[in-house]
């Protein structure tokens, strides 16, 4: 899995809440058996008009936003379906990590198996990012931001030069921010555990498997 | 005395393998359900990393999602659902998993066929790469929907990475009224919820409603909890539970001494639960939502609301574009809203009830000339004992399409699926946009809801459906 340890990048805002993972990515595009290619189909219905071409109001296609790699976004973002199809479509579209107030449960715990960031912020900082990004909109201009995981701080470079400051602490599992920062395999890591994996079958009575209730 | 525990603490408490310093718990699943949609890429990860699947015995996998209603001796005409389809088929058989294929008289949707063939049981931890997962919760087991990276930890592992879930008890108490149903409880409590308002907990629901509800109506309402952002629901196993059980093809040779050990299962007197809600039955109408999430919903005698008037912005905001993409306009009675299409089944309602309940509706009526309405049964069991009682029959002669076991157009991965602008009344759990088809507007109901609206073809109130018809 590739680390994240320190990210700094453009954002995309995309003010709205409650973006379920259906619209992440629609169903017609779950069929592919790998885990790659599914960023051209990333936020699909809302992204392109019927003619198959970009549709100019949709946040993602504004110039501004063109390369973003942090997506900033509005209170349960990622709910419904279970679908990992759906970090992988942001990750294969180019997202290192997802800034909003709360997160649907699968989509956060699946966000940390394919290396990207859930970043849970306050509604008031959330907000506030949501008015710069916008004011950076208006100048035709993108907003960057940098994001620290192991000190567990979101901040705006620029505006620390420029006198207005938006620094953000957030807080992450310690052992899944362990395996973030060193990228690590966390099927290896519960298989160093194989031991008390199999003394608790046996204690349960699992050995050889049962025999078939039917035929 | 040891600290009295909730039914989630001693599943919990049960499966703990270990919990290393500075590490999440290792928590040991009993059973693993897998489908065509989200297995591929573990599978494919196991083969690279060299890994086998480590008990096979408990795994189970059944194509459902991409599978089409109607001939199954034709050939899958859409080649990546066909490759999808094969490529379960060819993992089951490498990896050494059981597999109810399309020709398996027992193939059916994954959380429906898993109680009826009694591979879920009480006290288990289950999971599936599957949001609706939380279904199994029902029969008083700890199950929930985990991701593809976490289907190919628990294959190579048979444990999952948890952090142990808050609990929130949801108590219902007195009778829920006639024509009134449990996804009309679960809608409502939904509603009352929000879809994020059960996020980070596992709601246990109790009380003297919930006890009243037959299996099938328990699975309903257990199947919905990841709708309010729970991620798993579940039900104390009693004797509604163990009678259900009894005799099923999976369920433990010794079964009184298996239920021995689930009577110990529900909560002690005087358990915790971090957070307590509590319902009333009695005040719960037939449910119908209006928007494109499951908590915008509303009791079929209200109207469509004004969502300008909604005090918080985002719901304001969600309710506007809800109302946008539905066609809908604020003030609109729900009885007025004609519909277009009306599907029955989903592993929130397809069960042998449900079609009872949607047959006993639509009885010596036909299907209103405007509305295209199908039935498609959870499973070939289902369907099988659907045929028996003439229930096809009845859904034949009204004018209903009746098909083949799977998820259909619940999310019309197959050819089932609404075109732009179609209306649907909708036995199924999510009404999000583009779910059904893009451009397509579904309204959650009851399955004898679904009926009356194919007869009618506007929403009407069952409670008023002898009168009416
Ligand atoms: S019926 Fe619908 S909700 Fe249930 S498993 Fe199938 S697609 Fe998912």
């Amino acid at each position: 899995m590739q680390p994240f340890t320190i990210h700094a990048g453009v954002v995309a805002a995309l003010d709205r809440a409650n973006v379920d993972t259906d619209q992440i990515i629609p169903k017609q595009f779950l069929k592919r058996i790998e885990r790659t290619g599914f960023g051209r189909f990333l936020f699909f219905d809302w992204r392109f008009l019927s003619d198959g071409t970009p549709d100019p109001r949709f946040d993602l296609n504004k110039p501004e936003m063109a390369g973003a790699t942090i997506l900033l976004a509005r209170r349960n973002f990622g709910c419904g379906s279970s679908r990992e199809h759906a970090p992988w479509a942001l990750a294969d579209y180019g997202f290192r990590a997802v800034i909003a107030p709360s997160f649907a449960d699968i989509f956060h715990s699946n966000c940390f198996q394919n290396g990207m960031l859930p970043v849970t912020l306050s509604e008031d900082a959330v907000d506030e990012l949501f008015q710069r990004a916008a004011a950076c909109s208006r100048e035709g201009r993108p907003l960057r931001l940098s994001i620290d995981l192991e000190s567990g701080v979101v901040q705006v470079p620029e505006a620390e030069a420029a006198g207005r400051p938006f620094r953000h602490t957030f807080a992450t599992d310690p052992f899944r921010r362990d395996c973030l920062l060193r990228g690590l395999d966390a099927i290896a890591l519960s298989l160093a555990h194989a031991d008390r994996i199999a003394a608790w079958e046996r204690s349960h009575g699992i050995g050889a498997p049962p025999a078939p209730s039917r035929p | 005395m040891p600290a009295p525990r909730t039914l989630l603490d001693k599943i919990w408490d049960e499966h703990v393998v270990c919990a290393p310093p500075g590490e999440l718990p290792l928590l040991y699943i009993d059973r693993h359900l897998v489908h065509e949609v989200t297995s591929p890429q573990a599978f494919e990860g196991l083969r690279i990393a060299g890994r086998g699947v480590r008990r096979p015995e408990a795994t189970f996998a059944t194509p459902d999602h991409n599978v089409p209603t109607t001939d199954r001796r034709l050939p899958i005409a859409d080649l990546i659902s066909r490759q999808q389809i094969d490529t379960l088929r060819a993992n089951c058989r490498e990896f050494g998993v059981r597999l109810f294929d399309l020709d398996d008289a027992d193939q059916g949707i994954v959380h429906v066929i898993g109680p009826e063939l009694g591979i879920t049981q009480p006290g288990m931890t289950i999971v599936c790469g599957d949001s609706h997962t939380a279904t199994h919760g029902a029969l008083g087991a700890l199950a929930f929907g985990i991701g593809t990276s976490e289907v190919e930890h628990v294959l190579a592992t048979q444990t999952l990475r948890q952090a142990k879930p808050r609990s929130l008890e949801l108590r219902v108490e007195g009778r829920l009224g006639p024509g009134v149903t449990a996804k009309d409880l679960i809608l409502h409590l939904i509603g009352r919820l929000s879809t994020e308002g059960g996020t980070g907990f596992v709601i246990e629901y109790t009380g003297s409603c919930i006890r009243a509800l037959r299996m099938e109506e328990r699975m309903t309402v257990c199947n919905m909890s990841i709708e309010a952002g729970a991620r798993a629901g579940m039900i104390a196993p009693d004797a509604v539970t163990f009678d259900y059980l009894r005799g099923r093809d999976h369920a433990p040779r010794d079964f009184d001494a298996a239920v021995a050990r689930w009577e110990r299962l529900p909560s002690d007197p005087g358990a915790a639960y971090e957070r307590v809600e509590v319902f009333d039955a009695a005040a719960i109408v037939p449910q119908v939502t209006w928007g494109t999430n499951p908590a915008q919903v509303v009791g079929v005698d209200g109207r469509v609301p004004d969502p300008t008037t909604f005090a918080d912005p985002f719901e304001r905001d969600s309710g506007v574009r809800a109302l946008a993409y539905m066609g809908l306009t604020g003030g609109t009675p729900i009885v007025d809203i004609p519909v277009d299409r009306v599907f029955i089944g989903s592993c929130t309602n397809s069960r042998i009830e449900d079609l009872r309940e949607a047959a006993r509706t639509v009885r010596g009526h036909r299907v209103a000339s405007r509305v295209r309405a199908m039935v498609v049964p959870g499973s070939g069991r289902v369907k099988r004992q659907a045929e028996a009682e003439g229930l096809d029959r009845v859904f034949l002669d009204a004018g209903f399409e009746w098909r083949e076991a799977g998820c259909s157009m619940c999310l019309g991965m197959n050819p089932d699926t609404l075109a732009p602008g179609e209306r649907c009344a909708s036995t199924s759990n999510r009404n999000f946009e583009g779910r059904q088809g893009k451009g397509g507007r579904t309204h959650l109901v009851s399955p004898a809801m679904a009926a009356a609206a194919a007869v009618a073809g506007t929403f009407v109130d069952v409670r008023q459906w002898h009168d009416h018809a």
